[in-house]
């Protein structure tokens, strides 16, 4: 039998979850030492799955399949294609650096890292998920913990209301969802939630476009599309930092990618009928949170906006349904992934260490800690889309496919760029340079050696797909030829 | 031999980026070797440019030394280099003033390795736009070259200064000038952006070589906005590229930022912004929209000639108003380029003509030459700066007998920058007022007005500084050139002398350039 990799992966962290637990609470160095193998055996496995995966074959790789309650038509079914492999990757990045910047959590470490491995589990199902039951068991796990993990570890003032906002927003976004994917179970009549059954299903053009705003739009919730985005600068002001990497890296990604796994993909018809909408909407979350982040004084609500706005490109693409648009998505999923999950993790050092995050009070910390300047300037041009990181490898496609659907939307996202532009370059200016107050001259002290390298593989994440785009666009093109074909047609 | 001619190109490049990479590995603290690596490090491109300038093979139509790799498969842009002419009269400049420049900076003494890595990135980011024979590898090398300058401005501009932004808050000038240069040259790049896209949606490539042909008589465009017509669409996209380049020239009326970016700059970011940075944007009109918007350039030819003669003139009146010895050189940038606008607006609207190639052939002369120019200016004003830290001139005056090796140079130089028969700064002009002028009477009449007011700033800065009555506070104080600083400024003397007495040498390249360019 061949190794069940995918399995393996999924398994990875919910299996080190328990064995933490049962490790006594007060060896807490046992607790990081076993945390940080476990990220490194979803690491490179979720590498090994990536590079490994055959393009000139294209289609679902590494497939598994067990039968689970065949009377309904549930199975244990996984495999990777193009659109996901880099998503797994993603999860594998986020959780192994996550780790490394969680190591001076010293509050109950070994009930953190247990919640935040049994999220990863779920997140890594997600992605890997073919059958539609399987999906939204692995959703429901993926955003279960975050509760616990906000409203016990999280920024002591807002982290009660802002882990039930968030719960509860996601509650409904993914029970809206829900309906909308038994409506396809039963509508089928096939009797399987197996999607790939399901996308030959042929639902009628009324039945697709009735039910397709609720699978989308539920989903997007977590995807964080105008105007259910406002759980997300709450939710990830409040999480402590490795939560808010996962969060905003990582879970946001699950529900765009889910709203086109189901969505899109099963009930192509009803995405054809909705696209204005959700043009409309992404356009709003491209524009309209770049403007909001500009005018917030907290650094982290500045980052919490700036994924609003940059998962609203995400969409913008998604509603393209061209291979342009859906290929630079792909990527931008991606490429915000990492740039975010080192947006959080220096926000996070910096809050360490200063005990505030006005930007007003903050100010000369590159000469305290000028790795971290250096990675949030890297982090902050990937932001902008400079040329030559992955942000503009994302971005350019999008927009170009969107130029193909509406120009004027095009047009109007554009804007967006300056305005990012803008609140980097204001955020860069004010708390890496400038004088620095003599509090803070005294008292802060640069980061450690494991926080220096947790930065280093995401800044070189960046800047190798920026050069080198092929490494990953071929592979998000062949997922995306798939998408097409759903079309009728590439 | 044969690998190194193949790949000369991307050698010259990304050495600088390789040089850089090994900077980061070297102590921070070893300042001295720290500059001496990137110095020998730059000193790798130029010799190869140099031998790329003597195998470049003048009477050959198109271009040489062609390497094409796809790049980014999935929206077919492919990293495709290639030199003629034009690009590589602008690839000589780069690395010649590059290595200069990083000899001017070895007074720095602050955060060397950060910032000789910049300066490094930057070499790389000008040279692609120079090389690049693809739209969207020249838009991002383009975009590139802004972040090192960006810090650079930001980190180690001057000192002193205050600006006030709206809502009165208070911040240091360098802030201020860096962050208008980052948000001018973005908000300029955006319709840039947006054409180019439209450009590749439309063609599905972005190879310059196939665009020339297919896009000037393309009859069809994919997916044109709000039901505009062909022409219109066209017009839009050709103002979004004129603009992008026009900021960067700069063409009056959007050259605001270039005072403020030019005197806040450090000494040798302020030679490499006049000197290479400003001819990216020339440089951006001659590869790209005269050849892809023929039609649209002859018709609003008059418009840029108009904007031209007007850089021409307030930049000449805006240098001879100022006080402060740095933004007196940045203003004469706003003047000289002017005429490199006009050569080319002339070009544009009589392309084909002899006198059009005329104006070109002066064009592109007066880029290579206000680069020398202007660096050798701005690297003179910092030099006095160093010493007396201040610009303002009128605190100088009578230096001449106090520093006469300096004087000498500073006079040299000025005459140079002016136009004196014999230096370089006369040939160019000349060529471009004699090819504008049978196209473009009125406008050319006019800027002889601005380049009368040149002299009049030119000898104002040399009158405040080292004549009139002794100054009695610098005298002991004030030192002589130092030998560096002598061995920075003497290969840009140099060439325009060179330049002036025997131009022959560099016309030809660019002359045959400009020939297969633009026959019509």
């Amino acid at each position: 039998m061949r190794f069940p990799i995918l399995s393996v992966i999924v398994l990875t962290p919910i299996i080190a979850g328990m064995l933490i637990l049962l490790i006594p609470s007060d060896r807490k160095n046992v607790v990081r030492y076993v945390a940080l193998a476990a990220a490194t055996i979803a690491l490179l496995l979720s590498a090994w799955v990536y590079f490994s995966y055959d393009i000139s074959i294209s289609g679902y790789q590494f497939i598994e399949k067990y039968n689970w309650l065949p009377q309904l038509g549930i199975s244990y079914y996984v495999g990777v294609d193009g659109m996901n492999a880099p998503l797994v990757l993603l999860t594998g990045v986020v959780m192994f650096t996550g780790v490394l910047i969680s190591w001076g959590i010293d509050d109950r470490p070994r009930e953190f890292f247990a919640f935040l491995f049994i999220l990863a589990s779920g997140v890594f199902g997600v992605f890997v998920a073919q059958d539609l039951f399987m999906l939204f068991f692995f959703y429901e796990i993926a955003v279960f913990p975050m509760y616990l993990l906000i409203s016990i570890w999280g920024w002591i003032k807002t982290r009660e209301y802002a882990a039930m906002k968030l719960t509860l927003y996601l509650f409904i976004g993914s029970l809206v969802s829900l309906v909308g994917g038994l409506a396809m179970y039963f509508g089928s009549g096939k009797n399987t939630f197996d999607m790939i059954q399901l996308s030959q299903a042929n639902f009628s053009e009324s039945f697709q476009i009735f039910w397709f705003p609720f699978v989308f739009f539920g989903f997007a919730v977590l995807g964080g599309i105008f105007p259910f985005h406002n759980w997300s600068p709450d939710g990830h002001v409040a999480a402590p930092t490795a939560v808010s990497m996962f969060h905003a890296g990582v879970l946001m990604k699950l529900g765009a990618f889910a709203a086109l796994r189901v969505g899109i993909m099963l009930l192509p018809v009803g995405a054809q009928h909705w696209r204005w909408l959700i043009l409309i909407l992404a356009l709003v979350n491209v524009v309209y949170g770049a403007f909001i982040a500009m005018v917030q004084t907290d650094f982290k609500y500045v980052i919490g906006f700036s994924s609003v706005s940059h998962m609203g490109l995400v969409m913008l693409g998604f509603a393209t349904l061209n291979k342009d648009g859906l290929i630079g998505s792909g990527i931008q999923m991606f490429s915000h992934g990492v740039m975010t999950a080192l947006f959080f993790a220096v926000v996070g050092m910096v809050y360490d260490r200063a005990h505030t995050r006005e930007i007003g009070e903050l100010g000369g910390f590159s000469k305290k800690m000028p790795w971290v300047a250096v990675a949030f300037i890297i982090g902050g041009l990937v932001s902008m889309g400079m040329p030559g990181l992955s942000g503009f490898v994302a971005e350019f496609p999008i927009f170009m496919g969107v130029w193909q659907v509406k120009p004027i939307i095009a047009i109007i996202a554009s804007i967006s760029i300056v305005i990012t532009a803008s609140y980097i370059i204001r955020i860069i200016g004010r708390v890496f340079f400038g004088p620095i107050s003599e509090e803070f001259d005294h008292h802060v002290g640069d980061v450690t050696i494991k926080d220096k390298v947790a930065l280093t593989i995401l800044c070189v994440i960046m800047i190798t797909v920026g050069v080198y785009p092929s490494i990953m666009s071929n592979l998000v093109s062949s997922g995306v030829d798939r998408i097409l074909s759903l079309f009728g047609g590439a | 031999m044969g690998f190194i001619t193949n790949n000369i190109l991307s050698i010259i490049l990304f050495s600088p980026t390789v040089v850089a990479l090994v900077l980061l590995f070297l102590p921070q603290g070893g300042k001295k070797l720290l500059r001496w690596v990137t110095l020998l490090g730059c000193l790798i491109p130029f010799g190869f440019s140099l031998l790329l300038w003597f195998s470049f093979k003048a009477d050959t139509p198109g271009f040489q030394f062609e390497t094409q790799t796809l790049w980014y498969g999935a929206i077919s842009s492919s990293f495709h280099l290639g030199v003629d002419g034009l690009s590589l009269t602008m690839v000589l400049l780069t690395t010649l003033l590059t290595p200069v420049a990083i000899l001017a900076s070895f007074s720095i003494t602050e955060r060397v390795k950060p910032y000789m890595i910049l300066f490094l990135l930057l070499e790389t980011g000008m040279l692609g736009v120079f090389l690049s024979l693809d739209l969207l590898l020249f838009f991002v090398f383009w975009e590139v070259g802004l972040v090192p300058m960006y810090f650079l401005i930001n980190q180690w501009g001057s000192e002193k200064g205050e600006r006030e932004l709206w809502g009165g808050r208070k911040v240091s000038a360098r802030t201020y000038a860096s962050f208008k240069f980052m948000i001018y040259t973005m908000a300029g790049s955006l319709g840039l952006l947006l054409a180019i896209q439209m450009i590749g949606v439309s063609f599905r490539t972005y190879d310059l070589t196939k665009l020339f042909s297919l896009f000037p008589a393309v009859t069809q465009l994919a997916n044109i906005p709000l039901n505009l017509s062909l022409e219109t669409v066209k017009t839009i996209a050709f103002w979004a590229f004129v603009i992008a380049f026009a900021i960067k020239v700069p063409v009056w009326p959007f050259h605001t930022w270039l005072p403020d970016a030019h005197t806040e700059a450090p000494t040798a970011g302020s030679m490499i912004l006049a000197g290479v940075l400003l001819k990216l944007g020339a440089y951006g009109f001659l590869r790209l929209v005269l050849p892809l918007y023929p039609q649209e350039a002859h018709l609003y030819a008059g418009a840029l000639a108009f904007l031209a003669v007007m850089g021409i003139i307030f930049g000449a009146l805006a240098a001879y108003g100022q006080d402060d010895f740095k933004r007196l050189v940045a203003y004469s940038s706003v003047n000289h380029m002017g005429f490199v606008v006009l050569g080319i607006a002339a070009a544009a609207y009589a392309a084909g003509s002899k006198d059009a190639v005329l104006a070109l052939n002066g064009a592109v002369l007066q880029m290579f030459n206000h680069g020398l120019s202007a660096a050798a200016m701005f690297f003179l004003v910092g030099v006095i700066y160093e010493r007396a830290h201040t610009r303002n001139l009128n605190d100088f005056g009578g230096l001449f007998p106090l520093i006469p090796v300096y004087g000498g140079i500073l006079i040299f130089t000025s005459m140079a920058s002016l136009g004196l028969p014999g230096l370089n700064g006369f040939v160019s002009e000349f060529l471009v007022v004699r090819g504008s002028w049978p196209i473009f009477t009125v406008f050319t009449a006019l800027s002889m007005i601005g380049l009368f007011f040149t002299g009049a700033y030119i000898l104002k800065g040399i009158k405040k500084v080292l004549h009139g009555p002794t100054n009695e506070q610098w005298v002991g104080h004030i030192t002589e050139i130092n030998l560096r600083e002598i061995i920075v400024i003497s290969p840009l003397m140099f060439l325009m002398l060179w330049i002036g007495v025997w131009p022959a040498w560099i016309l030809g390249v660019i002359n045959s350039a400009m020939q297969v360019l633009f026959k019509g």
